[in-house]
């Protein structure tokens, strides 16, 4: 008796308080992603969804001719987060080592435009590295060029897009990293007999792994996703997965095949999480945002 | 004895962060194969000048020397010093082994001069059998003892530790303490510790450095800075004592008379020192040193009630309070005589038992006499 009224008397509390964030989790997380995979299963007449099971959307995702936009996606993919490291490493360690206010104007200038719309910011490059564009304009006016050069819808300008969107999540949490790293693991390094460099490369670099590694995953995948950067800075030419789903959704009105790319790229997701905790990464790292 | 050569000379050295002055003017000179142990409360400045030798902190002012050779702009691998860290900052991502050849690594040693000198540094230590293990698999003691293979494998000439046993719980510092202190003999490296544990430091050191707020209070042998504490901070820093301001109202010989607020008492003037009648001092007697009777003893006049009683394992303390309040400790072996809670007792001690301070207050003497006071 005593057992079930303290049951009781801690359910109800318990359901209230969790309740909303269930309820939301439920609506717009699980619901959502159960919708893809279903889809992912249903054939297509060529205007509509129709309810019959196959499994030809997986099978059409090896196909000959998509497999060129996989390579080009994960191209861009890798060299926007190498960018990402080579740049995001040093404004990371310098914010990590700086002092607290030179620590808040580097969060700030970081974050502001982060808060802006990525269009809005996209466009801008636009306009400085157009034909017309401040960037031609002024090679010309200094003589080291006699007619513009195409520098934007370029593969260049999408990979320089894609770093200038994704930077701060390679950022933060190599800032996280670095931040937590106990400056005497430095000095013991440099008392036994290591230069900054040694220093940097035998503990530095190991300790602050699982930054660059969490980073990664954040870049890697949206790099994948992010069909406007290809749309606005390579003009279309460049095709990636995230252009493909999109168009499947749109153009192309082929929601199975849509939803079973998504499928692949969370997929994907999943693997890379896996190998980050399966060597050793702190899942903590990952929620920096 | 044969003459003692120094290896680490601090000469007159300043250390200013900011605003705060933290370490000021010290001369220290730190001899070969000796114990040293820097002793303070918190804030003190012990862990800047340990921190400036080691070469992680640059001296304002002062110059800084090891074997003889000026060190203040070396990186600290050019010095031939090592450091035991607070924290231990062993590496987590390397093992054991790892960790205690990192030194030699550096250095580009010889692989099999490396496994030959970490197995000889684990044995050392007492950790053979742990070279595959990971720092965060080890307990704190083990830790402790990896953290000193790792730097006495680089043969320092002077091996630093800042409170290298804070971490650890009451059994196993002692421990810890006996060992350390073996290993500093058997090897004959110079150590210099850092530590705010006053029993640490009477335990383990040749000699202590007291400091207080950045100076250098007393620097002297355990025995000495226990029974002849330069200054009040001493007096109370290390120990329990009463501390009494007084006055010297008479002089015989190398005899006092003492004034204290509530009354008469005896002390030992210090060869040496001059005193100046009604000069004010400190005395400082340690309670086991404080005795009782009845009546009067010949050149007392303290009265005092006894307050409490407390036991302490084999030591029952007597807290008696005299006429302005103040709390007088006495303290006795339980198979002594001690005197009863609310009885009233008079309080002496042998002069030689105390140790007389000269107090700032002197200089308010000077003030007071050297000021013309108006009138002609």
């Amino acid at each position: 008796m005593k057992r079930s009224y303290r049951a009781r008397n801690k359910t109800i509390p318990l359901l209230t308080t969790v309740s909303p964030v269930a309820i939301w989790l439920i609506l717009l997380v699980a619901a959502p992603l159960l919708y893809v995979l279903f889809l992912s299963f249903l054939s297509t007449d060529g205007y509509n969804v129709v309810f019959l099971f196959t499994l030809d959307n997986y099978k059409n995702l090896f196909n000959p001719t998509y497999l060129e936009i996989y390579a080009n996606s994960f191209l861009i993919a890798f060299f926007t987060t190498a960018i990402c490291i080579l740049v995001g490493y040093p404004f990371a360690y310098h914010m990590a080592r700086a002092g607290k206010r030179k620590k808040t104007v580097m969060m700030v200038m970081l974050m502001v435009p982060f808060w802006t719309n990525s269009l809005i910011r996209l466009n801008g490059w636009k306009t400085l590295l157009g034909k017309t564009g401040f960037v031609n304009t002024f090679l010309q006016n200094l003589g080291i060029i006699r007619e513009p050069v195409e520098i934007l819808y370029t593969r260049g300008a999408v990979l320089l897009g894609m770093v200038y969107i994704l930077i701060p999540y390679m950022i933060l949490p190599l800032f996280a990293s670095i931040d937590k790293l106990d400056h005497s693991f430095l000095e013991a390094s440099n008392d036994l007999g290591a230069n900054k460099v040694k220093t940097f490369l035998h503990v530095t670099l190991p300790l602050t792994f699982a930054g660059i590694f969490s980073g990664s995953i954040m870049i890697f995948i949206p790099s994948l996703g992010y069909f406007f950067v290809s749309d606005i800075m390579g003009g279309g030419k460049s095709q990636l997965i995230g252009n493909l789903i999109e168009t499947q959704f749109k153009a192309g009105n082929n929601w199975p095949f849509g939803a079973s790319l998504s499928m692949m790229l969370i997929f994907l997701i999943l693997i890379m999480v896996t190998v980050y905790k399966k060597s050793g990464g702190d899942m903590e790292d990952l929620g920096v945002m | 004895m044969e003459e003692r050569k120094a290896i680490v000379e601090i000469k007159n050295v300043n250390k200013i962060f900011g605003e705060n002055h933290v370490v000021h003017d010290l001369d220290l000179t730190i001899y070969k194969g000796e114990f040293l142990t820097m002793l303070g409360p918190s804030g003190c400045g012990k862990t800047t000048i340990l921190r400036m030798i080691g070469g992680f902190e640059e001296p304002t002012g002062g110059q800084i020397l090891v074997e003889g050779e000026r060190v203040e702009d070396k990186e600290p691998f050019e010095r031939n010093v090592n450091t035991v860290f607070q924290s231990y900052a062993l590496f987590p991502h390397m093992n054991i082994w790892n960790n205690v050849a990192y030194g030699l690594k550096m250095k580009k040693v010889k692989k099999e001069e490396i496994s030959r000198q970490v197995a000889e540094m684990l044995q050392l230590v007492r950790l053979n059998g742990f070279e595959k293990r990971y720092p965060s698999q080890l307990s704190g003691g083990q830790k402790q003892r990896v953290a000193i293979a790792r730097a006495l494998i680089n043969r320092p000439k002077v091996l630093l530790l800042d409170e290298p046993l804070g971490a650890l719980d009451l059994k196993l510092r002692k421990e810890m303490q006996l060992e350390l202190k073996n290993l500093q003999k058997k090897l004959g490296i110079t150590f210099v510790y850092v530590t705010h544990d006053q029993e640490e430091a009477l335990t383990m050191s040749d000699r202590i450095a007291v400091m207080n707020q950045g100076y250098l209070d007393q620097l002297d042998t355990p025995e000495r800075v226990y029974e002849k504490p330069a200054t009040k901070f001493v007096a109370d820093f290390i120990g329990e004592s009463n501390i009494f301001e007084a006055t010297i109202s008479h002089m015989t010989g190398d005899t006092a008379s003492i004034g204290l607020e509530v009354g008469n008492a005896l002390c030992l003037l210090e060869k040496g020192v001059s005193y100046s009648l009604s000069e004010m001092v400190y005395a400082c007697v340690r309670p086991e040193k404080v005795l009782f009777s009845a009546g009067e003893a010949e050149g007392f006049n303290i009265k005092g009630v006894v307050k409490e009683q407390i036991y302490v394992g084999n030591i029952i303390k007597s807290n008696i309070i005299i006429a302005n309040g103040q709390m007088v400790i006495l303290s006795r072996l339980d198979i002594d005589e001690v005197p009863k809670v609310g009885e009233a007792v008079n309080i002496y001690w042998n002069p030689d038992d105390v140790v007389l301070m000269k107090s700032r207050g002197y200089q308010i003497h000077h003030v007071i006499e050297n000021a013309s006071l108006g009138g002609d």
